[in-house]
């Protein structure tokens, strides 16, 4: 193992990463240092670089009329990450990759083919989701070495103690892609950390010793997350164990394929619909092209921003927009609307963020306006419904420890994240209708916790949780937020139309902890030696109380949901191919924080035998 | 040293006054060097001659490197123009500025005029904000009556009935700039900085 001298937390999002990093104290008496922000050199147009705080998660295949795509540690590259990309994104969408995350925990497809982007032309070559990711730490970590360790291999960012963040709702399957990704860009020192804990340690590191004042003994912290393509909810539960305050994750949310991106591309709809009106009542048609209609999406966010800013105390009616056409005839080619106050409110405010009861759950509609090709976008837009949801479902997160059952999981205190969240007016809804629900049962409201950078927050607390690992800072405990189960078909005569009863096995409990294993007993498979054997598997984020090996054989459907089949290829070896051979599973949680499914032979022919089991490998449907 | 100076041609001074002016302005060493000798020139040939000398000295210096510069460095190099070019290429991508300013305005209606305007503004504030940080250079607001003991002639300017000696006393009419921080783009080696904008094609 290296020496590493920082600690780097990476915030690797579906619009945009960051990297934050601090020494790592040589003298423990030292005063904890604060976590600083890496400016990322990157190609903001062409032949053009600056650096700045965001990269944004874009990967741009150049096309031989682009030239090469120089950076200052590569002058000859062929595809470009960062600013330049997602501006490409706008002039030669077919070339380019948004979204790569959310493609890596996209169940219905294979995340390690060559799949983006998704339609793109014969001389594209495509590249996995996988890659992307890996493409992007691969840019973080070229510029880590250009800007900080400056060609000296014992400060490369490759040696350094990592933290790499993800949503709290990334299954076991797209936390192992994207530490392949990680560990294909070199990285070798690598920590998971969940992106809503990761905003809850910055705000701890914000906040110094002062933040026992605000967070005691009983508290429920809930963190809100909203950023541009995802929203991610956690529950920490602030505990008393025998007089010591101890942070638990108590519960995450579903993985929610909905941000702010989707709430500018409603209202830039909403307003080129109004366009269109006017324009046919003054007799004229009016048909916009993609690039204004990219435009009309940039100025309908900056007029969001202003409007739910709250900095003019609601005085503004409306927000002027002009939309420049593509040609060099700036003036008359230029289209002129304005966004009102009440669009605004309509469109994200009770489009988005909703006044519901705390009954109210997210619907299965599909809402056209917010899909695109391939992605499974959330279809309900509601982040209040989900949210209420969430609480409900994990109602009794907190009831082993003393406290009584109730409809509702009950947060006392919200942090909130994600650039969404900026906007006073939305946290003001939010926490209103939490409030509310509060209300129905009697409770409390909660408190909003203030004082992070909603930005930059989850790199920041991913370098402030490295330092809590090194024993400079309290840790927030949690393990796994699902069980996992195997699926195991019972041995009965087919009927046609009719699935065989299959029985959950759980192979990894509930808030299982980083560095534990345990051995599967009683659920002994058959594998056939040479050959693919698949098995159905399933995660389940309210069964708190399965323990290992525990076979459950009826669930309510929304307890458990079935994630893509596990793969387990056993190498003929020293054994006949075609054989059968009974094999026990162990799991494990790697110092990483994935998951780790092991088949261990009942009779091995050698010491310690056992293989990896492969976690979705493929997709289905 | 050079000999006897010739006066230049009008149009080579203002060729020379342009490209210089933004030298100046972006190159900080080339400023710094430029600045130096004026304020050593001097004292070094112990002239205590007053403001005339010092100022023909700037002068030589200034031509002596500039013809240095052409002279050493021919094609190789980024030309002197780089830095403005950038900043013009940036208002052009953020704010469609050379769009505008080469537009033919007069035969629009005002409307017009004012859509295209908040394009402009809205891209080239962007711009600006991002790259230049800029301070008023006194902190008072505008109208206010101020005395200054002193004037420093890069800062302040005098309008008006302008005489004697100070402390001055007057309203402040504009509050100036100040350009405390700028941070320009870096140029990709081979990049034209003289493209500010790109031609499109669309296939």
């Amino acid at each position: 193992m290296s020496n590493p001298r920082w600690v780097v937390g990476i915030d690797l999002g579906t619009t945009h990463c960051a990297l934050a990093y601090a020494p790592i104290p040589t003298d423990d008496t030292a005063r904890m240092p604060a976590p600083e922000m890496l400016t990322i050199p990157q190609l903001v147009a062409q032949g053009t670089i600056e650096a700045r705080d965001l990269l944004p998660s874009f990967f741009y295949v150049a096309h031989e009329s682009d030239g090469p795509q120089a950076l200052p540690w590569d002058p000859n590259r062929s595809y470009v990450v960062g600013e330049h990309a997602r501006a490409r994104g706008v002039d030669a969408p077919a070339r380019v990759i948004a979204s790569a995350k959310s493609w890596l925990c996209h169940p219905s497809v294979d995340r390690r083919s060559a799949i983006l982007p998704p339609g793109a032309p014969e001389d594209v070559e495509r590249i996995s989701p996988v890659e992307a990711s890996w493409r992007y730490l691969e840019h973080l970590i070229e510029a880590w070495d250009h800007v900080v360790a400056k060609g000296d291999p014992e400060l490369a960012l490759t040696k350094q103690s990592v933290v790499l963040t993800v949503p709290a709702s990334f299954d076991a399957s797209a936390r192992e892609l994207t530490t392949e990704a990680a560990y294909a860009a070199g990285l070798e020192d690598l920590t998971l950390l969940e992106e809503p804990q990761a905003a809850f340690y910055a705000w701890l590191a914000g906040r110094g010793d002062e933040w026992r004042k605000d967070v005691t003994a009983g508290d429920v912290v809930l963190v809100v997350d909203v950023g541009g393509g995802t929203s991610d909810f956690s529950v920490i539960a602030a505990v008393d164990k025998g007089g010591e305050l101890v942070l638990e994750r108590v519960a995450v949310g579903d993985h929610i394929l909905l941000g702010g991106d989707n709430m500018d591309m409603l209202l830039a709809h909403i307003v080129e619909q109004k366009m269109i009106a006017e324009a046919e009542e003054a007799g004229r048609t009016l048909e916009l092209d993609r690039w204004q209609r990219i435009s009309l999406q940039h100025a309908a966010r900056g007029a969001k921003e202003k409007l739910l800013s709250g900095l003019d105390d609601g005085k503004a009616k409306s927000a002027q927009i002009a939309i420049a056409g593509k040609g060099s005839k700036l003036v008359g080619g230029t289209l002129r609307t304005e966004v009102t106050r009440e669009e605004v409110q309509q469109a994200i405010v009770d489009g988005f963020f909703p006044v519901v009861d705390s009954a109210a759950r997210p619907t299965t509609r599909a809402r056209a306006a917010l899909t695109q090709l391939g992605l499974p976008f959330a279809q309900d837009p509601a982040v209040t419904k989900h949210l209420a949801a969430l609480l409900a479902r994990h109602a009794d997160a907190l009831a082993s420890s003393g406290k009584k059952a109730s409809k509702l999981l009950r947060p006392t205190r919200i942090l909130f994240n994600g650039g969404v969240m900026k906007s006073p007016l939305l946290r003001e809804r939010v926490s209103s209708c939490i409030d509310a629900w509060l209300g129905e049962e009697n409770a409390e409201g909660a408190r909003v916790l203030e004082g992070a950078d909603l930005d930059l927050a989850v790199a920041r607390g991913a370098a402030a949780y490295g330092l809590a690992r090194l024993g400079r800072g309290i840790r927030i405990r949690g393990g796994t937020a699902r069980a996992y189960y195997v699926g195991i078909e019972g041995a009965v005569p087919a009927v046609p139309g009719m699935e065989p009863p299959v029985t959950a096995l759980c192979v990894a409990p509930f808030g299982m902890e980083e560095g534990t294993s345990a051995d599967v007993a009683g659920g002994e498979l058959g594998v056939v030696v040479g050959e693919r054997v698949n098995f159905r598997f399933f995660g389940s984020s309210v069964r708190r109380k399965d323990p290992v090996g525990a076979a459950i054989e009826r669930w309510k459907k929304e307890e458990i949901e079935e994630l893509p089949p596990i793969e387990v290829d056993l190498p003929a070896e020293g054994r006949t191919r075609g054989d059968v051979v009974p094999v026990t599973l162990r799991s494990s949680i790697t110092e990483v924080g994935t998951l780790l499914l092991e088949a261990v032979p009942l009779e091995p022919k050698k010491k310690d035998e056992r293989w990896k089991v492969e976690l979705s490998v493929r997709g289905h449907d | 040293m050079v000999p006897p100076v010739a006066p230049l041609p009008f149009f080579t001074r203002l060729w020379f006054a342009w490209a210089v002016f933004f030298k100046v302005l972006f190159d900080g060493l080339f400023a710094a060097k430029l600045y130096t000798p004026q304020l050593e020139a001097p004292k070094q040939e112990e002239t205590p001659k007053l403001a005339e000398k010092p100022a023909e000295i700037v002068v030589e210096k200034v031509v002596e490197r500039v013809i240095e510069k052409v002279i050493e460095k021919p094609a190789a190099g980024p030309p002197p123009t780089d830095a403005a070019l950038q900043l013009l290429a940036l208002f052009q991508r953020e704010g469609r500025f050379v769009d505008f300013l080469e537009e033919d305005i007069a035969s629009f209606a005002d409307a017009d005029i004012g859509a295209a305007a908040r394009v402009v503004h809205t891209g080239c504030r962007k711009a600006l904000r991002e790259h230049v940080k800029l301070e008023p250079v006194r902190a008072e607001e505008e109208g206010v009556k101020l005395t200054l003991p002193e004037v420093d002639p890069n800062e302040v300017k005098l309008t008006g009935n302008v005489q004697g000696k100070g402390p001055h006393t007057g309203v402040l009419r504009h509050r100036g700039w100040k350009a405390v921080n700028i941070t320009l783009p870096t140029a990709v080696p081979g990049h034209d900085a003289r493209v500010v904008a790109q031609a499109e094609v669309e296939l």
